[in-house]
C-alpha cells in the first residue's frame, strides 16, 4: 500500500472526544489570560479577602463566607467567561469551521468543550479548597448539594457562554464576557454580600445566575443548609434558557 | 457505485442577498482524476468547493459528493473527505505538530503524522504554535491536515497561494502523489501553470457559471493561432516565406528586424521558415515557438481587465 491509498474512515467516538477533550484542555492550560482568569484571580481574591478585613463579611470566618463565593466564581469563570473568549476566538480563526468539516460530529465537539471545562473546574475547585483550607475553612453541608450546584451552575453559564460566542464578533465577545466577569464578581455575591445592595436591587441581584450559585453554596458549604431548592431552579432556567438559545443562534463561521 | 462521479453538481445556484455567487454551475468529477478549478477573484470558486463540504446548502441546483448529499448526510460524508480551507482552521495556541497529531486521530486509518512533517519540511518548525508559523507554513499545515486521514477525495482551496517556489514544489509533488495513489483531488487555483502542471481536467469558471471546462490541452488547442517568432535583418521580403507556407500562414515584421509567423507552427513550418531563411543568408536569431498557454486561454475567456 502506498501512503496516500484510500483508508477513509472516522475513528471511534470515544477516541475522537477524549482526543478533543485533552486538546481543548491544553489550549486552555496554555493560554496566559486564561490562567489569570481561571485560577490567578480567584486565588488572589481568596487569599487577599481572607487575609485583610477589606470587606464586612457578617459574623463567622471570613474565609468561610468568602471560599463559596470564590467556588461560583472560578466556574462562572470557566463556564462563562473563558469559554466565550475561546470559542469566540475559535469561530473567527474557522477553527469550528474545519472542525465541521472533520469526522467529529458537532454535539462530539460540545461534549469535548464541556468536558475540558470540567477539568479545569476540578483543578480550579482543588486548588481554591486546599487553599481554604489552609486559611481555616471549615466547609459543611452536603457535598451532593455542592456537586449539583456546581454542574446546573456549569450548564447555566455555558449556555450563555456560548450564546455570546456564537453570535458576537469574538473583540466584542472578548470585552462583554469580561465586562460582566467584573460586574457579576461584585454584584453577584463573590467578594461583597448582597444584603449591602438597596432591597429593589438586591432582589434583582437575587435572579442572577452568579448569585444563585455562590448563594446556594453559602447556604450549604457555610451554613449547612440542605437542598437549596430556590438556587437550584434559578439555575435550572438559566442553563434551559442559556443552552437553548445558543443551540438556536449559535453560528458556527 | 465506483463508476459514479465523485462530485456532481447539477445547476447549481447560491445566492448572498441579491448577488448570486454561483449561478447555474455544473461539474462532473471522474474518480480518481485531478480536477483544476480555476477562475478570477469572486468567480464563485470557494462558494461551490464549500457547498460540496457540506458548509453551504444550495438555494437551486443539487450537490452530489461521493453519492451523499453533502448537507444531510454530513454524517456518513465527513469521514471521507479531506479539506483544506482557504485560510484559518488551527487554534492560534496548538503547535503544529500537534495539530496535525490531534487531527489524526479523528480518523480511523492515518498516515503517520511524522511522514507528513517531513514531506512537507515542516519538521522545523513542529513546535511553533500556529500564530507564529509563516503563511507557508501555515498552509502546508493545512494541507497535511487535509490527507492525514487517507481520504478518498480532497477538496483544496488555493493550496499553493503565498507559498515560496520550494514549497510549491513540495505541495505539486504531494498533489501528485495523492492522484498516482488514488486519491480524488479538486483544487481552486489562480495559477495556469499549476491547473495545466497537475490537472486531468481542468473548470474554468467566472461570473459563477462554468465558461469552459476540458483537459489542459483541449483548452490550449484552438482558438487563437500558435506563433512563432525570430529576429534577423530589418526589411526581409515576407511575399516569398508567405508562398512556401501552408496558405491560412500570416507573417509580419512586428518591429524591425523582429518577426512573428502564425499559423499552425509543427516541424514542416519550422523547416519552411529556416530553409527561406538560408535561401536569403539571414541567420534567424532568438527565435522562438508560441504554444497557446492556459493562461492565454483563460485571459481571451474571462478578459484582461482587472476585477475588483
Amino acid at each position: 500500500m502506498t501512503t496516500f491509498t484510500p483508508a477513509p474512515g472516522a475513528a471511534p467516538l470515544p477516541r475522537m472526544i477524549g482526543a478533543q477533550t485533552a486538546l481543548e484542555t491544553r489550549m486552555l492550560l496554555r493560554n496566559g489570560e486564561q490562567l489569570l482568569l481561571t485560577i490567578v484571580i480567584p486565588t488572589v481574591l481568596l487569599v487577599l479577602f481572607s487575609a485583610v478585613p477589606i470587606i464586612d463579611t457578617g459574623s463567622g470566618k471570613r474565609v468561610d463566607f468568602l471560599a463559596p463565593g470564590l467556588l461560583a466564581l472560578a466556574v462562572m469563570s470557566t463556564a462563562f467567561t473563558g469559554q466565550a473568549i475561546a470559542t469566540g476566538f475559535e469561530r473567527r480563526y474557522g477553527v469550528l469551521k474545519r472542525l465541521g468539516a472533520s469526522p467529529l460530529p458537532r454535539w462530539a465537539l460540545m461534549t469535548a468543550k464541556t468536558g475540558s471545562v470540567l477539568v479545569t473546574e476540578i483543578l480550579q475547585i482543588v486548588l481554591l479548597t486546599v487553599i481554604a483550607l489552609a486559611l481555616g475553612w471549615s466547609p459543611q453541608g452536603s457535598p451532593v448539594a455542592v456537586v449539583l450546584l456546581l454542574v446546573l451552575g456549569t450548564a447555566a453559564f455555558s449556555g450563555l457562554g456560548l450564546l455570546m460566542a456564537g453570535t458576537l464578533k469574538a473583540e466584542a465577545t472578548l470585552a462583554a464576557a469580561n465586562l460582566v466577569f467584573l460586574l457579576l464578581l461584585v454584584g453577584g455575591g463573590v467578594i461583597v454580600p448582597l444584603d449591602k445592595f438597596p432591597g429593589v436591587v438586591r432582589s434583582a441581584l437575587d435572579l442572577l445566575p452568579i448569585s444563585a450559585l455562590s448563594g446556594g453554596l453559602r447556604g450549604v458549604l457555610q451554613h449547612g443548609a440542605a437542598m437549596p431548592w430556590s438556587d437550584l431552579g434559578i439555575l435550572t432556567v438559566w442553563a434551559v434558557l442559556g443552552l437553548g438559545a445558543a443551540a438556536r443562534f449559535f453560528r458556527w463561521e | 457505485m465506483q463508476s459514479t462521479p465523485a462530485v456532481e453538481v447539477v445547476g447549481l445556484v447560491k445566492r448572498y442577498g441579491a448577488k448570486a455567487a454561483v449561478d447555474g454551475l455544473e461539474l462532473s468529477v471522474a474518480r480518481g482524476s485531478l480536477t483544476a478549478v480555476l477562475g478570477p477573484n469572486g468567480a464563485g470558486k470557494t462558494t461551490t468547493i464549500e457547498t460540496c463540504e457540506g458548509y453551504r446548502r444550495p438555494d437551486a441546483g443539487t450537490v452530489r459528493v461521493l453519492g451523499l448529499d453533502p448537507v444531510t448526510q454530513s454524517a456518513q460524508l465527513r469521514p471521507r473527505i479531506g479539506v483544506m480551507l482557504q485560510s484559518g482552521g488551527v487554534y492560534p495556541g496548538a503547535r503544529a505538530e500537534e495539530m496535525l497529531r490531534h487531527t489524526a486521530k479523528l480518523h480511523a486509518d492515518p498516515i503517520y503524522p511524522a511522514l507528513l512533517i517531513e514531506r512537507l519540511g515542516l519538521g522545523s518548525c513542529g513546535r511553533t504554535p500556529y500564530r507564529r508559523l509563516s503563511g507557508g507554513q501555515q498552509q502546508r499545515l493545512a494541507l497535511a491536515m487535509a490527507v492525514v486521514g487517507r481520504p478518498e477525495l480532497v477538496f483544496l482551496d488555493e493550496p499553493t497561494a503565498g507559498l515560496d517556489p520550494q514549497a510549491r514544489r513540495a505541495t505539486w509533488d504531494l498533489v501528485r502523489e495523492l492522484r498516482a495513489d488514488g486519491v480524488t483531488t479538486v483544487l481552486t487555483t489562480h495559477f495556469m501553470d499549476e491547473a495545466e502542471q497537475l490537472a486531468d481536467d481542468v473548470v474554468i469558471v467566472d461570473g459563477g457559471k462554468v465558461i469552459a471546462q476540458g483537459t489542459p490541452e483541449e483548452l490550449c488547442r484552438g482558438g487563437a493561432e500558435d506563433t512563432l517568432r525570430f529576429s534577423g535583418r530589418p526589411g526581409l521580403d515576407l511575399l516569398s516565406l508567405l508562398k512556401a507556407l501552408p496558405s491560412d500562414s500570416a507573417a509580419a515584421e512586428l518591429t524591425p528586424g523582429n518577426y512573428r509567423v502564425a499559423g499552425k507552427v509543427d516541424p514542416q513550418m519550422l523547416a519552411t521558415v529556416t530553409s527561406w531563411c538560408a535561401q536569403h543568408g539571414v541567420l534567424p536569431d532568438r527565435i522562438a515557438v508560441e504554444r497557446r498557454t492556459l493562461e492565454d486561454v483563460f485571459l481571451e475567456l474571462t478578459g484582461k481587465e482587472l476585477r475588483s
